[in-house]
C-alpha cells in the first residue's frame, strides 16, 4: 500500500495540493513517526537516562539541585523557552506557561522545602511523553479518517499521437477521450463510449457489489476500474466532477460546528483563567489567615496548575464528530457538518418524497392478471400493440418483454390518446389501454385492484387480462421505515404529486404513519411548515428527497437529506446529509452513527471532566501529588483521543 | 474571496481554536475557520487588502503558537 501510494504522488501531479501533502504524511504515520517525534523520542530517552544517573549520585545540597539541571534542560527546554515568548505575545494561560510554573514551582518546593528534585523533571517528562503520544494518536486517526477519503485521482490517460499519455485530470476538457484501465480510478465524470467492465464503486457508495458498465453508461470519478479497458468522454471538468465535489465537502464538514464543539471552545476559554485564580488563592490566602507553612499549599496550588489545561476536550470533541463523519462517509453517508450530524440524533418526524426517494423512480411492469391466456402471450400482446409509442408505459412494456418485434407483425397502429392504443397483430385487431378504452369499446373487464397503472389487452373483441405498470417501491424501503421507528422517529410522512389511490397503496405497504398526496412541489414546501409547527420544541425534522423538484423542501427542513445517486447537483447543494447510493435504509444507519458519535463525545466530556474534577479537590485538601495530576491532564487526553477514535468504527448491528 | 492554506505543525487543539479567534478579529476578514483536523486554515477576506490581511494572519498565529507555519 505504501509502495502503490508513494508511485502514485511521483505521477507528476503539480502543485502542493492539500490531499497529495496529505497522503505523504500519511505514509509517514503509518509506518514511523515525522521527525519532529523522533526528535522528541530521543530527548526523552536521554532525559530519562541523565535523570536516572541523578537520582543514582549520592550528592546533598546545592549540588544535589545542580545534578537534575542536564535532565531537566534537556526534556524541557522547549517549554520554558515557549512559555517565555508566549508570555511577551500576552498569551499568558498555556499549557507551557502552566508546565514551567508547575515544575520550576516543584524545583523551588524542593530547593527552600522538603520536596524532591526528581518530581520536577520527572513531571516535565511524564507530560513530554503524554503529549508525544497525543500528537502520534490524533496523527494516526487524523489519518486513517484521510485514508477513506482516498478517493482523488492524481492522473487521467489521454491518446495523443498513438501514445497514451498522463495529464493532470485539472488539465482535461468536456469532450475529451479518456482511457481508463483497469485498476485504475476513473479521473473524472463520463460516458463510456468503447469497452465494458465492472466499476468499483466502495468509495463512493459503501457498496461491495460492483457494477457492470457498457459503451452508452454513464461513470462517475472515484469509482475504480476492476476489469476491462474503458474508453470515457469527459461530460464535467475536474471541478465539478463527482469526486471533486465529494472532497471539497467532507473537507469543509469540519467548518460546521457542532453544539458540543462551540461549549467545549467556550468552556475552555473559562475554565482555565478560573482554575489559574483558584490556584492563586490557594498558594496564598490559607497560609496567609492559618499561618501555616507555604511549601505544602504552593505545592497544591501547582497540581492545580497543571490539571487547568483543557486540551483533552478541545481535541477529542472535534476528534469524534470527525470521526463520525468519517465513518459515515465510508458507508457511502457524507455528512456536511457536525451540526448535522448532532441534530440527526434528535430527529423526530422524517418527511420523505415518494418518487425516487421511496420507489425506484423508474416504471416497470409489476404483476400480471392474464384471463384465459398464458402471462407470456399477454405481455408479447401488449409490448408488440405498443411498440411504437414512446410514452414511459411502453417503453416498461417492451423492456419487460425483451425482444425485438419482427417486421411485419405490426399493422396499422393507431394511439387513442387518454385512453391507448389499438393495432393489428397478426391479423387480430389488439386494443390495449385504461378502464375507459374497454368501457368505450364494450368489453367487461376485471378492474385492477393492485398499486399502479392497469393496461388491460383485448384481441378482437375478447378480454385478455391486464398488465399492472408500477414504480417499483425499493427492495430496502419498508426495512428502512421499520428501523427508521425502531430508532425512535415518532413520525413518517411521504408527500408526493401522484394520485392518491397510488401514494396511499405506497404508504399503506411500507408502513407510513401519513401520506399527503396531489401536492405540487409549492404545496410540499407549505406541508414541511405545517409538520415543523407540529414538532416538539427540541425534535427535529428530516425531509429525504432526489432533489428533482425538491431542493426548497431540502433547505427548508430542519436537516435535508438528497439521495446523491440519482438526485440533481442542486439536491447535493441544497442537503445536509448525502446518500450516495441511494438507499433509504442508510438513514437509520447514519442515525445510528449519530447517536455513536454523540455517546461518545458525551463519555468523554464526563470522563475528563470528572477526573479533573476529582484531582482538583483531592489536590485542594492536599491529598494529591503531581503524578495524578499529569495523568489527570495528557492521561485523559490520550485516553480520550482513543476513545474519539471508536466513532470512525461502524456501529455494531 | 475565500481561500484555504495548509497549515504545518499545528499541534494543539486549543492553539487552533486561539487562532481562529485571534484572525476573525483582524480588519477585513469575514469569517475564517483553522480546522485542526484537517490542519488547514480558511479564510474569507477582502480581495483588494488580501495579502496584507493574510501578513496579519501569519503575525497573529506565530504569537499563538511560533512553530506553526501558513502554507503560502
Amino acid at each position: 500500500m505504501q509502495k502503490n501510494m508513494e508511485e502514485r504522488n511521483d505521477t507528476g501531479h503539480k502543485g502542493p495540493f492539500f490531499p497529495v501533502s496529505l497522503c505523504k504524511s500519511c505514509i509517514a504515520w503509518r509506518f514511523s513517526m515525522t521527525g519532529k517525534q523522533k526528535k522528541m523520542l530521543l530527548r526523552i530517552l536521554i532525559s530519562g537516562v541523565l535523570l536516572i544517573a541523578a537520582v543514582l549520585i549520592p550528592l546533598e545540597g546545592p549540588w544535589r539541585f545542580l545534578l537534575f539541571l542536564p535532565a531537566y534542560f534537556t526534556i524541557g527546554w522547549d517549554v520554558l523557552w515557549r512559555a517565555v515568548v508566549n508570555i511577551c505575545h500576552g498569551q499568558v494561560f498555556d499549557e507551557n506557561f502552566l508546565m514551567a510554573l508547575a515544575t520550576v514551582g516543584a524545583f523551588c518546593t524542593g530547593f527552600f522545602g522538603d520536596g524532591e528534585y526528581p518530581e520536577a523533571v520527572f513531571v516535565m517528562l511524564f507530560y513530554q511523553v503524554g503529549e508525544l503520544f497525543q500528537s502520534y494518536a490524533v496523527g494516526k486517526s487524523r489519518k486513517s479518517i484521510a485514508s477513506l477519503m482516498d478517493i482523488r485521482p492524481d492522473y487521467a490517460n489521454i491518446e495523443r499521437g498513438g501514445a497514451l499519455e498522463q495529464v493532470d485530470p485539472e488539465d482535461v476538457a468536456v469532450g475529451d477521450i479518456i482511457i481508463v484501465k483497469p485498476g485504475e480510478r476513473v479521473p473524472l465524470d463520463g460516458i463510456v463510449r468503447e469497452g465494458s467492465s465492472a466499476l468499483n464503486t466502495a468509495a463512493l457508495t459503501g457498496e461491495s457489489l460492483p457494477r457492470e458498465v457498457e459503451a452508452g453508461d454513464a461513470v462517475t470519478s472515484g469509482c475504480v476500474n476492476v476489469s476491462g479497458l474503458l474508453r470515457v468522454e469527459v461530460t464535467k471538468p475536474f471541478e465539478e466532477s463527482t469526486v471533486s465535489k465529494i472532497l471539497d465537502l467532507v473537507e469543509n464538514s469540519s467548518s460546521k460546528k457542532a453544539k458540543a464543539e462551540n461549549f467545549i471552545t467556550r468552556f475552555a476559554r473559562y475554565y482555565t483563567p478560573i482554575v489559574v485564580c483558584a490556584a492563586a488563592a490557594l498558594a496564598v490566602l490559607p497560609p496567609l489567615f492559618t499561618g501555616g507553612g507555604w511549601g505544602g499549599w504552593v505545592q497544591r496550588a501547582l497540581v492545580f496548575l497543571v490539571v487547568s489545561c483543557p486540551c483533552a476536550l478541545v481535541i477529542s470533541v472535534p476528534l469524534s464528530f470527525f470521526g463520525g463523519i468519517g465513518g459515515a462517509s465510508r458507508q457511502g453517508i457524507l455528512v456536511k457538518g457536525g451540526n448535522y450530524l448532532e441534530a440527526l440524533a434528535k430527529t423526530e418526524s422524517m418527511v420523505f418524497d415518494k418518487t425516487g426517494t421511496l420507489t425506484q423512480g423508474v416504471f416497470r411492469v409489476a404483476g400480471f392478471a392474464p384471463h384465459g391466456c398464458t402471462q407470456e402471450e399477454l405481455l408479447e400482446l401488449a409490448a408488440l400493440a405498443e411498440s411504437y409509442s414512446d410514452h414511459p408505459i411502453s417503453r416498461s412494456l417492451k423492456e419487460a418483454w425483451g425482444k425485438e418485434p419482427e417486421q411485419g407483425r405490426v399493422t396499422e397502429t393507431q394511439e387513442l390518446s387518454g385512453r391507448g392504443v389499438q393495432a393489428v397483430i397478426d391479423g387480430r385487431t389488439v386494443c390495449a389501454g385504461n378502464d375507459k378504452l374497454m368501457e368505450e369499446l364494450g368489453i367487461s373487464y376485471t378492474p385492477c385492484t393492485r398499486v399502479g397503472t392497469a393496461v388491460h389487452v383485448a384481441a378482437d373483441g375478447a378480454y385478455m387480462g391486464y398488465l399492472v405498470i408500477a414504480d417499483e417501491v425499493k427492495p430496502d424501503a419498508a426495512e428502512a421505515i421499520k428501523a427508521l421507528k425502531a430508532q425512535g422517529i415518532r413520525q413518517t410522512v411521504m408527500l408526493t404529486g401522484d394520485r392518491k389511490e397510488v401514494g396511499e397503496g405506497v404508504a399503506r405497504e411500507l408502513g407510513l404513519d401519513a401520506v399527503y398526496t396531489q401536492l405540487l412541489p409549492g404545496d410540499k414546501v407549505e406541508k414541511v411548515e405545517a409538520l415543523l409547527q407540529q414538532k416538539t420544541a427540541k425534535g427535529k425534522l428530516a425531509f429525504v428527497g432526489d432533489g428533482i423538484n425538491d431542493a426548497p423542501v431540502l433547505s427548508r427542513a430542519d436537516i435535508g437529506i438528497a439521495m446523491g445517486g440519482l438526485g440533481s447537483d442542486a439536491a447535493i447543494e441544497a442537503a445536509d446529509i448525502v446518500l450516495m447510493d441511494d438507499k433509504p435504509s442508510k438513514i437509520a444507519q447514519a442515525m445510528k452513527i449519530s447517536r455513536r458519535t454523540l455517546g461518545i463525545v458525551r463519555q468523554n466530556i464526563i470522563f475528563a471532566l470528572t477526573v479533573k474534577g476529582l484531582v482538583l479537590i483531592l489536590s485542594a485538601m492536599g491529598l494529591s501529588n503531581m503524578w495524578e495530576a499529569v495523568f489527570a491532564d495528557v492521561g485523559v487526553a490520550v485516553l480520550a483521543i482513543l476513545n474519539a477514535m471508536r466513532a470512525l468504527n461502524l456501529p455494531k448491528e | 474571496m475565500k481561500k484555504k492554506f495548509k497549515m504545518v505543525d499545528l499541534d494543539c487543539a486549543n492553539c487552533a481554536a486561539k487562532m481562529e479567534n485571534a484572525i476573525r478579529k483582524i480588519d477585513g476578514v469575514q469569517d475564517a475557520t483553522v480546522s485542526f483536523m484537517s490542519q488547514r486554515l480558511t479564510v474569507e477576506a477582502d480581495d483588494s487588502r488580501f495579502e496584507e490581511i493574510l501578513d496579519q494572519i501569519v503575525k497573529v498565529c506565530k504569537k499563538v503558537e511560533p512553530d506553526c507555519q501558513i502554507v503560502r
